[in-house]
């Protein structure tokens, strides 16, 4: 008989499902069936047990091989480079738990680091917006049950946050909404003919690029003033309709993602998104929710939030907290040049960032602290692997709607191996006493 | 041969999630993100069967990656790589004051390259960076 | 742990009749003790300084979902004022939004002991308690809004108290909540529809029940519970021209219902941030707005079970953030800035709006004159606690300004002749030109501690210096006999304490910050019969409409609350 874990939260996506079902062999140890979970989350689970997993530091020789070195040395080789350095960047923070990223923003207090999470490649867009314009919005549990108008902007969630279509966005029977996905209008839209643009019952595949006239001719729509034959590659007959529904609804929300927030626009897209969801207020209920992508770097934001007062792009270099994205933000921190070392731990910008910025990390003094080999450790002078959050360690995590979920331990890692908490406080002792005996 | 200019995007898939997750290093995250996914008409311009490798070049870098049929498409004008190394030797780093570099939209030219290999991301990323 | 003999200062503690006389406290093992029982105590000299129990706050949002929103949707609240850590204190930053360092430090700069955090969604519990566990310093805990939460409008439309009460209590445990907080009943639930409730019997849409229902229901259930502190409630149309009528309406619910508990807790009922609901008039021209203050308190002054506290205006640029969503929807269309908004699935909701309280406007100075006559117009001020309803009428930080304008006449004249543009006019249509009263400071003490510690049911902890009590002492450097002639002596004193001892640790040392101290999280556990009506309920709402499932919305483990102090409340009678 396989042990079996419920209520187990997929630490992969900002969806934050936490319904998994996890089946175990008898010994408690080996991970054998996810239940529940999506292709992508199931993966995570099995995966995070593969025989040829990386268990200890490692450090990249002269000549470019890996020699294994312990904690310790680890600890002490992060610690030094990160005092050593005038203008470190602490980067990632969104694969890992809210407590260890309260240990990495006393660290990065300590040495003076530029500190920034994935949201710089992801939705900082949506934070610099909503720091122009407010947001109005609500949980996702609003949505299943209230929403009768449901729009994907630029967002493919049928293969980006493959369960939240069935678990929050358009096949729930909620409260209110008890036909589930006929209780919904469903709306997307995407310069391609997406996975998700095959299920709605408009899809507008506007041409790339062009999503701030889109929205701009949404919002005059709305108002019922006049529109130009075509804006963006869509009719305007079709955005008249598209309005008409809008307001129709009883509750509209709009789910928005890289779409937006990676084209040419950047912010201002989101602004006046968020600005559409404002004038339907006026009109009838709406909520805009961005799509999150790691399951917790909704958590770094938070976490920074009330420790800094910022979400990310933080330069404590000075001693003390300034925000300024395109100034402390990683991208073009790395293209100005400006770094000295590069510490990594809950992401890739190896795979996710620039190319031209991942040669700027290839120079520097570097440390990655990641479960997996990873462009990002292939390219860092030191390897850290550490326990799966929200696998082989529980830990809190906030949902894209900012609600937060502790996610659990099903198994243990493997025998010696430190979490990333546990890693990072090694680091941190070590760094007060290196500053100590300064 | 013939060459074509397209306007590039990336994004997530989920089978560039899985990979992922199985591991960067494998081949089966090559097969998931080192593609370029293009209309049939793009093919037709290029003059190439589907499953292709070609090389995909930007004012910021160039890249192998094998060109095989819009999986959800048709996306005229557009052409997709998946999320990752691959897409990123190409996109356009500015960030244009507001700290997130143009991901989605980068003009691209796109020409045949039948002999040349697509590289694995650690491969790859060693390649350009080390 | 140190002993302390705190000697020669002018010590006010209204529960002990102490009235300005120079006596000695004294603290051992972390508690208040008669001056003899210290041995080779650490004397701390108060001589010419003003000695009081540390100060309790019964209604701040500092720390949660909304609050946070408001930090990271204002970096401009931040600028020229984020400072570098020195000592033990690391870094700091924000105006009307603090980061929670910074909140911590402010208490504890201005000797407070306690702090309630007024408004805490249950969904989101996590977030309130992981901000309360990295603020240091003082003790806080946090109320779960329950006015617009489906359960409870489901059992008071058929007035199931008793279920209510089962109810309350199981999510005061999943929460770790302290107690029963009603913010704008039912409206916020109508929101959702983009509606609202304007008046206490307005029916909420779909669950067919009105505010007063629910008001009266909750007043119950926390008197059938016993609990600690009363029902605390922000009312239907908060800032509407007019709205006085429905404030008494909502009082009014309250009356002949008697306390119940053992906590020495005297009132059912708590009215937050009173100035917001003390408006007359149909308009917030000068010509038509005008003060109901008199006429609320006077309504209070004539009852013996409600409390309140004032909400004033500071007349600053700040944040607004409530959970009642539809307000701030409505304050965004007056301003026009910026607006975030969260409904929360079956529970509440909330909104934030920057705002500036202009004094070259009639409007904010009338505001900021309603406030200081709600501590004015008050008979008994063990029933009128100081507040900013921080950060929604002012910052944190101004307090000390506030207790400024009630202790002084003359600084309040200055305001209105020096720096409202509208002074006459606010003279005319409020009352504040009428009121020469100045708050001693033995009032002050009572509206700053033995007040709100006694309505939260915390009166045998503190408030007071009587031995027994929790070793919490402030100290400033304030002269009551010599220190009168100039009333800005006053804001400087008790924004800089010279000494703060918290829970017999010595935190605040001639002005500095020398400890981290011990910080708690309290909590009520209220233990009620088996009901199994109400957890199958729990258990159906969360399989069909909750995002969440029932196991993973328990609040559990030392990293959200590492150092509990949990207050046992028995009602299975
Ligand atoms: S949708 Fe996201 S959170 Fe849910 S199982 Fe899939 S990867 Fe995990
Ligand atoms: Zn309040």
């Amino acid at each position: 008989m396989a042990k079996i874990v419920t209520d187990v939260v997929c630490p992969f996506c900002g969806t934050l499902c936490d319904d998994l079902e996890v089946a175990l062999s008898d010994d408690g140890k080996e991970i054998l069936e996810v239940y529940n979970a999506c292709a992508i989350g199931a993966t995570k689970f099995l995966h995070s047990q593969a025989s040829d997993r990386l268990t200890r530091p490692q450090k990249k020789q002269e000549d470019g091989s890996w020699k294994e070195v312990t904690y310790d040395e680890a600890a002490d080789y992060t610690a030094k480079m990160l005092v050593d350095a005038k203008k470190p960047l602490m980067y990632g923070w969104s694969s890992t738990s809210c407590s260890a990223q309260g240990v990495g923003a006393e660290i990065g207090e300590e040495v003076g680091a530029c500190m920034d999470n994935t949201a710089t490649v992801c939705h900082g867009s949506t934070l610099i917006a909503v720091q122009d314009v407010g947001v109005p919005s609500a949980t996702l549990g609003e949505i299943a049950n209230r929403a009768d108008r449901v729009v994907f902007w630029g967002c493919n969630p049928a293969h980006a946050h493959p369960r939240h279509m069935s678990r929050y966005s358009i096949f729930p029977r909620g409260f209110f909404t008890g036909k589930g996905s006929k209780s919904r209008q469903m709306i997307v839209v995407d310069p391609r003919n997406t996975d998700t643009a095959k299920m709605a019952d408009v899809h507008l595949q506007l041409e790339q690029g062009h999503d701030y006239e889109l929205l701009s001719a949404i919002r005059v729509a709305i108002r019922g003033e006049k529109l130009p034959d075509v804006v963006a590659g869509i009719s305007k007959e079709q955005i008249y309709e598209v309005a008409d529904t809008l307001k129709s609804g009883r509750f509209a929300v709009i789910f928005f993602g890289m779409g937006v927030t990676h084209s040419l626009g950047k912010n201002h897209n989101i602004d006046i998104a968020i600005s559409v969801t404002r004038d339907l207020n006026d009109y009838t209920k709406a909520a805009i929710v961005p799509m999150r992508g790691h399951y917790n770097v909704t958590g770094s934001g938070q976490v920074w939030g009330w420790q800094f007062g910022f979400p990310f792009c933080l330069d404590l270099t000075r001693g003390f907290a300034r925000y300024n994205p395109g100034d402390s933000s990683s991208n073009d921190l790395l293209v100005r040049d400006e770094l000295d070392a590069v510490f990594v731990l809950g992401s890739d910008p190896g795979a996710h960032f620039p190319v031209r910025s991942v040669k700027k990390i290839a120079q520097l003094p570097s440390v990655c602290i990641d479960p997996h080999i990873t462009p990002t450790s292939a390219v860092s002078k030191m390897h850290v692997p550490v326990a799966f959050v929200g696998v082989e360690v529980g830990g809190c995590a906030y949902r894209m709607d900012n609600v937060p979920i502790e996610t659990k331990k099903v198994v243990e890692p493997p025998e010696g191996m430190l979490t990333d908490e546990e890693f990072l406080q090694l680091v941190l002792n070590r760094v007060r006493e290196l500053k100590g005996a300064a | 041969m013939a060459a074509i200019q397209i306007n590039l995007i990336s994004g997530r898939t989920i089978q560039q999630g899985v990979a992922m997750e199985s591991g960067k290093e494998k081949p089966a995250y090559r097969d998931a993100c080192g593609i370029l996914e293009l209309d049939d008409a793009e093919f037709k311009r290029l003059g190439i069967f589907k499953n292709t490798n070609v090389r995909v070049s930007s004012e910021f870098g160039t890249v192998v990656v094998k060109a095989i049929g819009a999986t959800q498409g048709p996306h005229p004008g557009l052409g997709w790589i998946p999320m990752g190394p691959w897409a990123n030797a190409l996109v356009d780093p500015n960030t244009y004051s507001t700290g997130m570099p143009t991901f989605k939209g980068t003009p691209v030219t796109v020409d045949v390259a039948e002999n040349e290999t697509v590289l694995d991301a650690i491969a790859l990323i060693t390649e350009e960076c080390l | 742990m140190t002993d302390y003999l705190i000697k020669n200062g002018f010590v006010f503690d209204p529960v002990q009749g102490i009235n300005g006389d120079k006596v000695d406290v004294a603290i051992k093992d972390g508690k208040i003790v008669d001056a003899g029982d210290v041995t080779n105590p650490t004397i701390i000299d108060a001589t010419g300084m003003t000695v009081m129990a540390a100060a309790v706050d019964i209604h701040a949002h500092v720390a949660g979902p909304k609050v946070n929103m408001g930090r990271n949707f204002r970096p401009e609240d931040k600028l020229f004022n984020c400072t570098a850590g020195s000592g033990m204190k690391r870094m700091e930053g924000g105006f009307s939004v603090p980061t929670v360092l910074r909140t911590a430090y402010l208490y504890a700069r201005m000797g407070f002991g306690f702090s309630m955090e007024a408004a805490m969604p249950p969904l989101y519990a996590r977030h309130t308690h992981e901000e309360i566990r990295d603020t240091p310093i003082i003790d806080q805990g946090a109320l779960p809004v329950f006015g617009n939460n489906w359960f409870v409008l489901e059992y008071l439309k058929e007035n199931e108290i008793e279920n209510t009460a089962a109810y309350i209590a199981w999510l005061l445990n999943q929460t770790k909540g302290f107690g029963v907080k009603c913010v704008n009943p039912g409206g916020t639930e109508s929101w959702g529809w983009g509606l609202n409730c304007e008046t206490v019997d307005d029916v909420v849409p779909y669950f067919d029940v009105t505010p007063r229902q629910i008001v009266s229901g909750l007043i119950e259930a926390n008197e059938y519970l016993g609990l600690p502190h009363c029902m605390h409630v922000h009312g239907n149309s908060l800032g509407e021209p007019g709205n006085y009528g429905i404030t008494l309406d909502t009082l009014k619910i309250a009356e002949g219902v008697k306390p119940q508990n053992d906590f020495g807790r005297e009132v059912v009922l708590h009215n937050t941030h009173l100035q917001f609901h003390c408006y007359g008039g149909e308009s917030y021209a000068s010509k038509s707005f005008e003060s109901k203050s008199k006429e609320v308190v006077n309504y209070i002054n004539s009852v013996d079970n409600i409390s309140y506290d004032l909400g004033v205006v500071t007349l600053d640029e700040t944040t607004t953030m409530t959970a009642d969503g539809p307000f701030e929807h409505h304050l965004s269309h007056m301003n026009n800035l910026k607006w975030a908004n969260t409904d929360v699935e079956l529970e509440t909701g909330s909104g934030i709006v920057p705002f500036i309280y202009n004094p070259k406007t009639f409007i904010a100075g009338a505001q900021w004159a309603i406030g200081l006559e709600c501590g004015l117009f008050i008979k008994d001020p063990m029933r009128a606690y100081i507040t900013t309803d921080a950060p929604n009428a002012g910052p944190l930080c101004r307090y000390p300004r506030v207790y400024k304008w009630l202790m002084s006449a003359k600084a309040r004249d200055d305001m209105l002749d020096n720096t409202l543009k509208y002074g006459d006019k606010i003279r005319e249509r409020c009352y504040i030109g009428e009121l020469d009263r100045e708050i001693s400071l033995y009032e002050l003490a009572m509206m700053t501690r033995a007040g709100p510690a006694k309505t939260l049911g915390l009166s045998h902890m503190f408030g007071s210096l009587k031995p027994g009590l929790e070793g919490d002492v402030a100290v400033y450097p304030y002269n009551p006999e010599t220190d009168t002639d100039d009333p800005e002596k006053i804001e400087y004193a008790f924004g800089n304490a010279a000494y703060l001892i918290k829970g017999g640790k010595l935190i605040v040392k001639e002005g500095e910050i020398v400890d981290m101290g011990n910080k708690r999280t309290f909590w009520v556990n209220a233990k009620v019969n088996e009901n199994p009506m109400v957890e199958r309920d729990i258990s159906e709402k969360f399989r069909r409409y909750y995002t969440v499932t029932q196991n993973n919305y328990t609040v559990e483990g030392p990293h959200f609350v590492p150092n509990p102090y949990v207050i046992e409340v028995d009602a299975t009678k």
